[in-house]
C-alpha cells in the first residue's frame, strides 16, 4: 500500500488511528469554517495532478535548446522559471545550479524538506527522511552510488543544503547526441533525479 | 533546536530507499492531512518559521519514529491547540464541542491557485549594508539556542566562504518565536568537506548552507 | 498524534513487557541449552549486583575520606588503590578518580555516549543517569538538571561536569556537612547518599537521621 513496512500488526493499528484522526479533523475544521472542503480539494488536485516535475523539466529543456535563455536562467532564475509560468509557494527565491563535466550539484534540506515545488512538485519520501538528510553532506559519493550513479574521482561534487527559503535546481549536462533537438523532446530526457542532483538525465 | 531533525552527518540511518514510481500521496490521510495544514496557515495566523518550529519541537525519538505526514499533522495539531482553535476532545470526537474562534480570512476555493501562485516571499528591503561580501571566510558561530535556528550543528565552529549574498531575508529565528521578521542579510556560504568531516574526509566534497548574518562572524 | 512509544495505547500495556520475557527466557534456554552458560553463574551475577554491590561501597571511602585526612589526600591522588586498599575494585572501577566537591566547585558526572558508572563502588546505575534527559542536558545546562534534583548552587559556584568516555570512573566526594565533628565512620557513612557521589544531590544533615 504505502512506503511503509506493514510487517507488524502495530503498524497498521497505528496507520487506521492516524487515518481517523485526521478524518476526525478535518471534520471539526470544516465544522468549525476554519477550512472550506472545496479549496481543500483544490490544493490536493493542484500537487497531485498539476504541478510536478514535468514543469522543471520544461525549465531545463529550454535552457538546453536556448543559451540565452540558460543566460538569464543562471543569472536570476526566479524570473527566468516565471517566464514559463512556473511560480509561487516554495518556489519565489530559485537559484539554478549548472551541472558540468567538472562540477556536479546536489540538493539536500537535512533540516526538514525543503524542496522547489513550483518546478518539481512535492518531494518524494525518500528526500524528506533520515538517511538522504544525514548523508547527502557527509557521503555524497555513498548516497549516488544507491542511486546507481558514479561519478569519475575528479568530479567536484556541490552539495546545497536549503537552510532559508532559496529553492535550488539543478540543471543537469545536455546529454550528447541531441543536437538540433526541439525543447519537448529535450524535456523527456529530464528526469526528476537528475534536477535534485541524486540522478542524470537520460541518454538518447 | 539540537532537536531530531537536525541530521545532517548523523548516522545509523541506514541507506536511502527511492521508490519506484512513487505516487505523490501514500494514502487519503496524507492529501487530507497536506491540504488541512496548508489550508490552516491563514485562519491560524502562524508564519511557516513557527510551523516549522512546531514540527521539530518534540522528542527525537518521537520525531524520527514519525512518517512525513505525521509530522506534519503533529505539527499542526500543536499550533492549532496552543491557539484555542481546536481542542483535544474534540478531535477524538470528531465534531466541534466548543464554539469556533473568530479568524480573520478563510482560504476559498477561488482564491487557492493565486494564493499558491504568490507564496510566501522572505525578501525585505533594507537601508542596512552586508557584514561580509563574497570570497570573504567567515566563521559560523557556535550557536545553540533551544528554540527554531537553521543553523544546522554540522557547520557550528567551522570556517568557510561567502560565494552569494541573497540580499535581506526575514529571519527564521525571530519569526519563529512571534517576534517580528527583523530581516537579516542572507548569505550562501561554502564549507570544504574536510574542514566539516576531518581531514579523512572526500577531498572533492564541497558543502554549502544558506546562513543569516547573525550566524556568521568573520574568520 | 505523535506515536508515543510509552506504548500508552489501546493495546493491553502489559502484553509488551511479556514480550520481553518471554524472549529473554528464550534466549537463556537456549544459551543453556548450548551449553555457553551456567544457570548458578547467572545467579550469582545477579545477586552480586542486586544485593550485594551498590552505593553503600563508595560511601564506606567518602566516610573513610572524611575521617582520615591521609587516606583523603591519597584518595583524590590515587583513587584506584585507595579504593582498592578498603577491598573494592574490579568490573567497571579499575580506574578510579575520586573529585572533591568544595565551596568553589561542584562537580557532577555523565556518560553522555551510554551509561558509563563506577559500579565497583555504586553498583548499577539508576534509568534516570542512563536516560536520554540526564545524558543531553547535563554537558550543557547542568543547573537546569540540578533543579530537577531540588538543588540550586550560589551562582558562582563552578560546576564541573565530568563525561566518562573512557575507561575511567568518576566518584564524587560531596563536601562533609557540618555538625559531624567526631563521628566514626560507620555513623559519618550514613549520611553519604547515591546521588552526593553523583554530583545530583548532598549528602544528608545529621538532624536527617533523627
Amino acid at each position: 500500500m504505502s512506503g511503509h513496512d506493514h510487517e507488524h500488526d502495530h503498524e497498521h493499528s497505528e496507520l487506521s488511528e492516524t487515518q481517523l484522526r485526521v478524518r476526525a479533523l478535518e471534520s471539526v475544521l470544516i465544522e468549525k469554517g476554519y477550512v472550506d472542503p472545496a479549496a481543500l480539494d483544490l490544493l490536493v488536485e493542484t500537487y497531485e495532478k498539476k504541478v510536478g516535475p514535468r514543469n522543471g523539466a520544461r525549465v531545463v529543456a529550454k535552457a538546453w535548446a536556448d543559451p540565452d535563455y540558460k543566460a538569464r536562467l543562471l543569472k536570476d532564475a526566479t524570473p527566468a522559471i516565471a517566464e514559463v509560468g512556473y511560480a509561487g509557494r516554495q518556489g519565489e527565491h530559485i537559484v539554478a545550479l549548472e551541472n558540468t563535466p567538472k562540477l556536479h550539484n546536489m540538493v539536500v534540506c537535512t533540516l526538514c524538506s525543503c524542496y522547489p515545488w513550483p518546478v518539481l512538485g512535492l518531494p518524494p519520501v525518500w528526500y524528506k527522511s533520515a538517511p538522504y538528510r544525514s548523508r547527502a553532506v557527509s557521503d555524497p559519493r555513498g548516497v549516488l552510488k544507491e542511486f546507481g550513479v558514479e561519478l569519475p574521482k575528479d568530479t567536484d561534487i556541490r552539495i546545497w543544503d536549503s537552510t532559508a527559503e532559496i529553492r535550488y535546481l539543478v540543471l543537469p549536462v545536455r546529454p550528447k547526441g541531441t543536437e538540433g533537438w526541439s525543447e519537448e523532446r529535450l524535456a523527456e530526457l529530464v528526469t526528476r533525479d537528475s534536477m535534485i542532483g541524486t540522478g542524470l538525465p537520460k541518454q538518447p | 533546536m539540537n532537536g531530531g531533525q537536525d541530521l545532517g552527518g548523523t548516522h545509523g540511518h541506514g541507506p536511502v530507499r527511492p521508490e519506484p514510481n512513487e505516487p505523490v500521496f501514500h494514502g487519503d490521510w496524507e492529501k487530507r492531512a497536506f491540504a488541512l495544514t496548508l489550508a490552516m496557515g491563514m485562519p491560524g495566523g502562524w508564519n511557516i518559521d513557527m510551523s516549522r518550529f512546531a514540527r521539530e519541537n518534540r522528542k527525537p525519538n518521537e520525531y524520527l519514529d514519525m512518517t512525513y505526514y505525521q509530522i506534519w499533522l503533529a505539527g499542526l495539531e500543536t499550533l492549532m491547540k496552543e491557539r484555542g482553535l481546536v481542542a483535544e476532545e474534540e478531535i477524538e470526537a470528531g465534531r466541534s464541542l466548543h464554539p469556533a474562534k473568530p479568524v480573520p480570512r478563510v482560504l476559498k476555493p477561488e482564491d487557492v491557485a493565486k494564493t499558491l501562485h504568490r507564496g510566501g516571499p522572505t525578501e525585505r528591503d533594507t537601508n542596512t549594508k552586508p557584514a561580509f561580501e563574497a570570497g570573504q571566510r567567515v566563521r559560523a558561530k557556535n550557536l545553540n539556542p533551544v528554540t527554531h535556528t537553521r543553523l544546522p550543528r554540522y557547520v557550528r565552529g567551522h570556517v568557510g566562504t561567502i560565494e552569494r549574498v541573497l540580499g535581506c531575508h526575514v529571519f527564521p529565528d525571530s519569526n519563529a518565536l512571534g517576534k517580528g521578521e527583523d530581516p537579516k542579510w542572507l548569505y550562501t556560504v561554502r564549507f570544504d568537506g574536510r574542514e566539516l568531516w576531518g581531514d579523512q574526509a572526500d577531498p572533492t566534497t564541497q558543502v554549502s548552507v544558506d546562513a543569516w548574518e547573525p550566524y556568521l562572524e568573520p574568520a | 498524534m505523535a506515536h508515543d512509544h510509552d506504548h500508552h495505547h489501546d493495546h493491553d500495556h502489559g502484553s509488551d513487557l511479556d514480550e520481553m520475557t518471554l524472549r529473554v527466557r528464550a534466549l537463556e534456554t537456549i544459551l543453556l541449552e548450548k551449553g555457553y552458560i551456567e544457570p548458578a553463574a547467572i545467579d550469582a551475577l545477579i545477586e552480586a549486583y542486586e544485593k550485594k554491590i551498590g552505593p553503600r561501597n563508595g560511601a564506606h571511602v567518602v566516610a573513610k575520606a572524611w575521617a582520615d585526612p591521609k587516606f583523603k589526600e591519597w584518595l583524590l591522588k590515587d583513587g584506584t588503590a585507595a579504593m582498592e586498599s578498603l577491598g573494592y575494585g574490579g568490573r567497571s572501577g579499575n580506574h578510579l578518580v575520586a573529585l572533591e566537591n568544595t565551596p568553589a566547585v561542584h562537580n557532577m558526572v555523565v556518560c553522555t555516549l551510554c551509561s558509563c558508572y563506577p559500579w565497583a563502588l555504586l553498583g548499577l546505575p539508576p534509568l534516570w543517569y542512563k536516560s536520554a534527559p540526564y545524558r543531553s542536558r547535563t554537558v550543557s545546562e547542568p543547573r537546569s538538571v540540578l533543579k530537577d534534583f531540588g538543588i540550586e548552587l550560589p551562582k558562582d559556584t563552578e560546576i564541573r561536569i565530568w563525561d566518562s568516555t573512557a575507561e575511567l570512573r568518576y566518584l564524587v566526594v560531596p563536601m562533609r556537612p557540618p555538625g559531624t565533628e567526631g563521628w566514626d565512620e560507620k555513623r559519618l557513612a550514613q549520611l553519604v547518599t547515591r546521588d552526593s557521589m553523583i554530583g545530583t544531590g548532598f549528602p544528608k544533615r545529621p538532624e536527617d537521621l533523627q
